[in-house]
């Protein structure tokens, strides 16, 4: 086993993009994704990573290099946060659209106003329906694992589709973890270079962005959703090689001390690492049949895989760390209640939301919300979502 | 191409709805949604061609006496051929139907 190496998040997010040999990296520097995408500026000026640095004026700018570099055959990462990917939103429906592989990491911050560097899901949800595959990592060591199996996924002939890595901002990308590097023999062992299905290239041209009139735009859109929801099969199997290879095996959905648990809590992100703490406190000191789930997958949903996870469960208490205003339940929250509405026996579904604009979710919040969650469930109550951790 | 596109199903088409066979909309009727279009009189046409290069949809053509027909299966009646032409001879016509 190679050693650890202590090393703050983001350099290390970089340095997977360097051993993934990226051959070009357009971005604008937004905090707090800022420390990725300077580290790799210097990699690229001090010669260690041969690839294009193209500095931009906005992130509409970023994205629009990422689509033209990889149509034109180009290994391409990005990273944004926030009001900076806000900024992309045009660009970010038509890079699946056009099927570019496109690499970003997503360092995860709240949605001004009021202004707010701090980490929430908010900038994530706000472009859901964009058609990327959306994956997180909890910690450090997922973070540069995923970057890498990212390319890999996204750059499948099967999936061909852009792979947005979120990774919580400041919780995860500032802070110093111990992380296991992989070699460049090994990573290349794993990695492929790319090699396009249809380019960009004078020597045999195609016509990329065409017009979509009304007899073909919705044929499009049918190929684009079939080509993200068959995606989490080519995701699995990736992900399955990559822990044959290094002996790290990520799944769509990761369960956390489920076995006789009759209530869940469902969490995405850096948060679960509490959350596995409260569980821990939970059944060790309490005695409590609680377990934890970890949604890996954000996009395309793991409805099966959720399905099979919560059969036997009695309650299922979803923590979103983002509002959908006015709606019938959070965005992690109304997914799952609408994932499982038609199946039978399901758990009661508590929507929670906790942890809006940096606001720490600590263990007391994890326990209080799997008490409550278990009183909403005897009462059946019937709610659409609730704000926990908010001063009434 | 073997078929048409508004026959094929999404299973189809290439990759992103990707053209690999250029010319395509040689194709399509997409000047439907005219609602004028450019007439020459063609005793005033002095065969200079400015209509032919203006054209931003390439739907003029070379006749066979050397001066200009226009495609109207493409023509978008932009009217930009009428106000380029040096001696005033295309006008533009309200489509009637
Ligand atoms: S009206 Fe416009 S589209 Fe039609 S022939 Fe003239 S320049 Fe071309
Ligand atoms: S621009 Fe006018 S004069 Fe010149 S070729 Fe066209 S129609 Fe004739």
């Amino acid at each position: 086993m190679a050693k650890k190496i202590g090393i703050e998040v983001s350099l290390a997010i970089s340095e997977a993009v360097k051993l993934a040999d990226v051959d070009a990296i357009a971005a604008y520097p937004i905090t707090p994704q800022t420390h990725i995408v300077e580290h790799l500026s210097e990699l690229v000026a001090d010669g260690e990573l041969n690839a294009e640095f193209i500095p931009v004026e906005s992130e509409h700018s970023a994205m629009s290099v990422c689509a033209g570099t990889s149509a034109a055959g180009a290994r391409t990462y990005t990273a944004t946060s926030s009001q900076g990917l806000a900024l992309m939103n045009e660009i970010l429906f038509i890079i699946p659209a056009l099927r570019l592989p496109v690499v970003m990491t997503l360092a995860n911050r709240s949605m001004s106003g009021p202004i707010s560097i701090w980490n929430d899901h908010s900038d994530l949800m706000s472009v859901r329906d964009t058609g990327w595959i959306s994956i997180f990592a909890e910690n450090g060591q997922e973070a540069f694992d995923l970057t890498l199996q990212s390319f890999k996924i996204a750059e499948d002939h099967r999936v061909m589709l852009p792979i947005n890595v979120n990774i919580d901002g400041f919780t995860l990308s500032h802070v110093i973890e111990p992380h296991e590097f992989l070699s460049q023999e090994e990573v290349d062992s794993f990695l492929p270079p790319y090699d396009p299905p249809l380019q960009l290239n004078p020597d045999k041209p195609v016509s990329m962005g065409m017009v979509g009139i009304p007899e073909i735009y919705f044929e499009a859109k049918k190929a684009q959703d079939v080509a993200l929801v068959e995606s989490k099969a080519v995701i699995k199997e990736i992900f399955q090689e990559f822990g044959e290879k290094f002996g790290r095996t990520y799944n769509v959905i990761e369960s956390y001390r489920t076995e006789d648990a009759e209530t869940l809590l469902l969490t995405m992100g850096s948060i679960s690492e509490t959350a596995m703490e409260a569980i821990d406190m939970m059944k060790d000191e309490q005695g409590k049949k609680v377990g934890l789930l970890r949604l890996r997958l954000w996009r395309p949903f793991p409805t099966d895989e959720l399905r099979e996870l919560v059969k036997g469960i009695k309650t299922l208490a979803v923590i979103d760390r983002a509002v959908s205003f006015g709606g019938t339940g959070a965005p992690v929250g109304g997914e799952i209640r609408s994932a499982l509405y038609s199946t039978e026996d399901r758990p009661y579904v508590a929507s929670f939301i906790a942890g809006l604009g940096g606001r720490d979710v600590t263990i007391k919040d994890f326990m209080d919300m799997v008490t409550l969650a278990e009183k909403m469930e005897t009462e059946q109550e019937v709610h659409e979502y609730k704000m926990i951790g908010v001063r009434e | 191409m073997a078929k048409n596109f508004s026959e094929m199903t999404w299973k189809e088409f290439d990759l992103a709805f990707m053209v690999t066979n250029p010319g395509c909309s040689a194709e399509y009727r997409t000047g439907d949604w005219r609602s004028q279009r450019p007439v020459a009189d063609k005793s005033k046409c002095i065969k200079c061609g400015v209509c032919y290069l203006s054209c931003p949809d390439d739907a003029i053509r070379l006749a066979a006496d050397g001066t200009y027909d226009f495609d109207y299966e493409h023509c978008k009646g932009c009217g930009i051929c009428a106000t380029e032409c040096w001696t005033g001879c295309i006008s533009m016509v309200e489509e009637e139907k």
